[in-house]
């Protein structure tokens, strides 16, 4: 278990934690889009970097060649990264709405414009 | 037919009733032939399984699969019987009172008072023929939600408040205390049918059974035992007739009728004495005899101190429950008919001078009994059944409890029994005392504005009284039978 | 007796319906097509249901690619019956939909609006149905998006910031979910949950797996609610549109806890995993804390539709304990009361969209009285809050049953008194509504509107005499519960 062997894992958890990171600490309602987007991006990382084997190519038939990537978490990934769109789409849609409805798309403003109506 | 055939009628027949009076809504007359038809017919049913019971047959049915290996079942016992022979046979005669009370009133919504009130008897023969714990908590829970519209019928500030302790208290203890308690009964002896000789003998450690019993006892709290006695004055904003068969009869009986049927099919006679984890509830019950007549004493409003010696009474039965022997249980069985003839007839008469004078303090009521001599001769007799003296069927389950406390030699419990009999006494004689003898007050405002203008209530309201009054002698010459009918309860 | 096609139909018939919703750009055709492709896949799944009940499971390999290698959809006894719930309230729901939301979505969104609830239909009925755990976060996520963009649609501009907010904690949850599914794959090398359910009880020693359950636990924790990751959900019930409200209510979340009994018993083997990693702890704790902390916090609410939110978590919190109880009654317990409390949710949250339609809030202090104008609907909030508090002849009163006698079983005898403790606060809001209800009389502006519309009431009162007919004998559904409970535990089928 020398360092580099397990780098990408460690990669996968930074960019976890940063993209939590902005999830939770930025006010600012697209930040928080973007930083839901990195965490989403981490499990992708993970999941790829999971299916490959040393030493492997890519999983298409060929002579000479052996050992395959495996190319299963890839293909579920390319689901994964379509959800992540829709969800990006989604989340930008409805900041636009929150513009138009309460004139800003910073958490604590929109909070406080909520609590007047209540 | 036969007697599973009417048991189950004894259920269906009221909710019959209760839909047929909603339908005969628009027309009074129609509406209240229907109340008395079926009140008739339903006497007719239990008088029918009566004698099937008196020959010996205990009838059972399962009804519906209800839960995985616990089923909605019926059952017949001389006990049940006794509790439904007294609901349904006081339910004619309350129809009655209520049509002269409701009439002469002027009381509002009465279809719907009507149609729950048929509602509730259904419910209350459902607990009595229950022939498990978990059917008798079935219909002891559609008894406090069909009685509450009843409790609350005012619609008033008042009346809303009345119904919410009254509901609130109830629900919460059931579901608090009682639920859990069946369900540590299922637990422990793998059923929850009432067998003789109880169940839980020999299921479960002595400390499990009291606090299985402690559950139960309290949290039965129709039985009104203190402190969860607080529902029953709150229930008194109840138009009379409510307060009389729900509150003197059918919920406070379902509820010491409960106690009785646990402590002789779920933990027996024998397992209660053998282990005595019920002698603490005696005390318990002793003291509510006491404090319940005390707090009676001091009320001046005549409900609310006939509401206290409910209470006071109820505890008697909960007493011999507890006390767990022969003389006990049938003793406490007696008081649930013995008691439920004085205190309707108590009630009714407070209705009745309610209706005449629309007086409601005692102190108010100087000279009353000379405008109303025939409530206030009732009255007078019923409060002889209370107090238990002769010729009064009262004198007989008191007499029978007495012997109970004296048979276990708990002479203090004796002691406690004979006080609250002179505690009665006290609070109950003076109210006809009062009205024969003392002069009336001058220029009190009666129905027209005078004294003078007070006279006896309607026919409707008076002959219902004098009715359950005569039951009262009666049952002093025919407790024989039924303490030979409830004898098998304990051989 | 049913055709081979039969546990894809209730898929595929909606998910072809959404992008038909859209080219027809009209609210009435939308909602008659919504309105038969549920009507439709409700029928489907009643037949499924009885298929599999008395043939055993059914399984359809998609594409005709054969397990483990392609995508299995199985269908056993309990995805059947929760296809059934979602399917039911899905219809009735549609029957209930028209008016309301003519009343509270805008007329140009109307048909986007059947799109949405299409799509979302379509995940809620996938995630039953399918046999790959990956293929179960492709549904989940297909429903919550839909219903992100649901939520939004509601009148409130506050809809807006909700459905942004169940949007953050949603996605998060369904991210842990995959990342879960990930570290699975990457010990067993496969993504079936039958061919994972062989595999995992035997590994329940390695770490990763350990961390798998963690992170698949908490996911689904915050898609049902499960206190403390519970804070999306009351203002995404109290702002999106009724019909929203009623469907996601009763649905959504029991879906999830669905997703959660596959997990933690299927794949997990249940017990087994337990005595290494005592997850029914875990559970038993956050349930009783949600039960609690839902139900105290919904005794103070005023707004009708927070009430139920709040109620709804504390409910979640029933589900989630019998999960962790671990044993056949709680198991059972929990199973009954997936379906109980979806019927329940979707009574009282049409009744109060029946309220809103006709009195136009859904405050405590606004509705008084409604009992006199509104009879029926306030017959069916009462039926309701009956069964919420457990009363005896509800479906409510079975569940608690089991719960106690579960939790009596494991000799835990304080979360008997927790149970209890949790019913008398049911006690005492649904007593709050009722009162309003009942024993106030009604303002002038109560008194003056009418009983709500025959389609809405049609549906709720369909609902409501359902319930009370299941619970009459409710050893249909209890034994069927306990077997299926069983079945989930491994001991006999």
């Amino acid at each position: 278990m020398d360092f580099p062997g397990l780098f990408n894992y460690w990669i996968v958890i930074a960019l976890m934690m940063i993209g939590f990171y902005i999830v939770i600490s930025q006010g600012n309602l697209v930040k928080k889009i973007f930083g839901l987007n990195i965490f989403q991006v981490s499990v992708f990382v993970f999941y790829i970097s999971m299916g490959k084997v040393e030493g492997g190519t890519a999983p298409i038939l060929a002579p000479g060649f052996a050992t395959y990537t495996n190319p299963i978490p890839s293909v579920l990934i390319l689901t994964a990264i379509v959800v992540g769109v829709a969800t990006m789409a989604v989340g930008l849609a409805l900041v636009v709405r929150i513009r138009d409805a309460f004139g800003s798309i910073e958490d604590d403003e929109i909070a406080k414009l909520e609590g007047d109506v209540t | 037919m036969t007697p599973v055939a009417l048991m189950e009628l004894a259920v269906v027949l009221p909710l019959v009733g209760a839909i047929l009076i909603a339908a005969a809504g628009r027309n009074p007359n129609l509406r209240e032939a229907v109340t008395l038809l079926t009140a008739v017919l339903l006497l007719a049913v239990v008088v029918g399984i009566v004698s099937a019971v008196l020959e010996g047959e205990r009838p059972e049915v399962a009804l519906i699969g209800f839960l995985p290996g616990v089923t909605i079942a019926l059952s017949a016992e001389p006990l049940a019987c006794v509790f439904a022979v007294v609901a349904s046979l006081l339910w004619i005669v309350t129809s009655v009172y209520s049509i002269g009370y409701m009439r002469a009133h002027h009381e509002e919504n009465q279809t719907r008072f009507y149609a729950f009130f048929a509602i509730a008897i259904a419910a209350a023969m459902g607990v009595a023929f229950s022939a498990n714990l978990v059917t008798l908590f079935v219909f002891y829970e559609a008894l406090t939600l069909s009685t509450f519209p009843l409790v609350g019928h005012a619609g008033t500030a008042e009346a809303r408040n009345g119904a919410r302790t009254y509901a609130g208290l109830l629900l919460a203890a059931s579901f608090a205390l009682m639920l859990p308690a069946i369900i540590a009964t299922n637990q422990a002896a793998g059923t929850v049918t009432f067998a003789p000789g109880g169940i839980l003998a020999g299921n479960i450690s002595d400390s499990g059974a009291a606090i299985i019993l402690a559950l139960f006892v309290f949290g039965i709290a129709k039985a009104a035992l203190m402190p969860l006695h607080r529902w029953l004055p709150a229930a008194m904003v109840a138009p009379t007739p409510v307060s009389a068969l729900l509150h003197a009869v059918a919920v406070v009986k379902a509820g010491v009728f409960c106690i009785l049927k646990v402590t002789l099919y779920i933990f027996g006679l024998d397992f209660l004495g053998d282990t005595g984890i019920s002698v603490w509830l005696t005390y318990v019950a002793a003291a509510t005899i006491l404090i319940g007549s005390l707090i009676a004493l001091t009320k001046d409003n005549l409900k609310a101190r006939l509401a206290y010696s409910t209470v006071s009474q109820l505890s008697y039965i909960v007493l011999g429950a507890m006390l767990a022997t022969g003389a006990g249980i049938i003793g406490g069985a007696m008081h649930i008919a013995m008691h439920a003839f004085g205190k309707i007839t108590l009630f009714f008469c407070a209705g009745a001078i309610l209706v005449a004078s629309h007086k409601t303090e005692i102190s108010d009521m100087h000279g009353l009994g000379r405008r109303m001599p025939f409530t206030f001769a009732a009255f007078l007799l019923a409060s002889l059944s209370i107090i238990g003296l002769p010729p009064t069927g009262g004198s007989w389950s008191k007499w029978m409890l007495m012997l109970a406390t004296a048979d276990t030699g708990q002479l203090l419990l004796m002691g406690a029994l004979m006080l609250s009999s002179l505690l009665s006494i006290a609070y109950l004689l003076p109210v006809a005392v009062v009205g024969f003898m003392a002069p009336a007050k001058s220029g009190d405002p009666g129905h027209d504005g005078t004294a003078a203008g007070i006279r006896e209530a309607p026919l409707l309201c008076v002959a219902p009284l004098w009715l359950t009054a005569i039951g009262t002698l009666a049952l002093f010459f025919f407790a024989e039978p039924i303490f030979a009918f409830l004898e098998p309860l304990v051989k | 007796m049913i055709s081979v096609h039969q546990p894809i139909l209730q898929i595929v018939l909606p998910l072809m319906a959404a992008p038909i919703c859209v080219i027809l750009r009209n609210a009435f055709a939308g909602w008659l097509l919504a309105l038969l492709v549920t009507g439709g896949a409700f029928v489907a799944s009643l037949i499924l249901l009885v298929h599999v009940v008395n043939e055993g499971p059914v399984s359809y390999a998609i594409g005709g690619w054969p397990p483990p290698w392609g995508i299995e959809y199985r269908v056993d006894g309990l995805s059947a019956f929760v296809l059934v719930t979602v399917a039911a309230i899905g219809f009735l729901s549609m029957i209930f939909a028209r008016r309301s939301v003519e009343a509270e979505v805008a007329a140009d969104r109307g048909y986007l609006f059947y799109t949405m609830y299409l799509l979302c239909f379509t995940g809620l009925m996938g995630i039953p149905v399918t046999g790959d755990a990956f293929n179960l976060f492709v549904f989940l996520e297909i429903s919550s998006l839909s219903s992100y963009v649901l939520i939004s649609l509601g009148t409130d501009r506050r809809a807006l910031t909700a459905a942004f907010r169940y949007l953050i904690m949603g996605t998060l949850g369904a991210t842990f979910y995959v990342l879960g599914i990930g570290l699975l794959y990457m010990v067993t090398g496969t993504l079936n949950i039958a061919d994972l359910a062989a595999r995992v009880p035997e590994m329940t020693h390695i770490r990763t797996v350990q961390m798998a359950l963690a992170f698949l636990t908490v996911g689904l924790g915050l898609k049902l609610a499960l206190f403390p990751l519970h804070l999306w959900l009351p203002n995404a019930y109290a702002f999106a549109p009724t019909v929203v409200t009623v469907f996601l209510a009763a649905t959504a979340t029991k879906v999830a806890v669905y997703a959660l009994i596959r997990i933690a018993y299927t794949m997990f083997g249940g017990p087994t995993m337990f005595a290494v990693m005592p997850i029914d702890e875990v559970l038993v704790g956050f349930g009783l804390l949600s039960m609690i902390v839902g139900a105290l916090a919904a005794v103070w609410q005023t707004n009708v539709k927070r009430l139920l939110a709040f109620s709804s978590i504390s409910q979640i919190g029933y589900m989630v304990l019998g999960l962790g109880l671990a044993d056949v009654t709680g198991l059972a317990g929990a199973v009954v009361h997936i379906f109980n409390h979806a019927m329940i949710k979707a009574i009282l949250f049409m009744a109060v969209g029946c309220i809103i339609f006709r009195i136009g809030s859904a405050d405590l202090r606004d509705i008084r009285g409604f009992a006199k104008p509104m009879p029926i609907t306030a017959a069916c909030v009462v039926v309701g809050g009956l069964s919420l508090v457990g009363a005896p002849l509800t479906l409510g009163f079975i569940t608690k049953w089991l719960l106690l006698q579960g939790a009596l079983d494991r000799n835990w005898w304080w979360v008997a008194v927790v149970i209890v403790a949790a019913s008398l606060l049911a006690l005492v809001y649904v007593w709050r509504l009722i009162a309003a209800a009942y024993l106030h009389p009604p303002s002038e502006r109560v008194a003056a509107v009418r009983e709500a519309p025959a389609p809405m009431l049609l549906a709720l009162v369909a609902l409501t005499v359902a319930t009370v007919v299941i619970a009459i004998d409710g050893s249909l559904i209890g034994d069927f519960a306990v077997v299926t409970a069983k079945q989930l535990l491994g001991s006999g089928e």
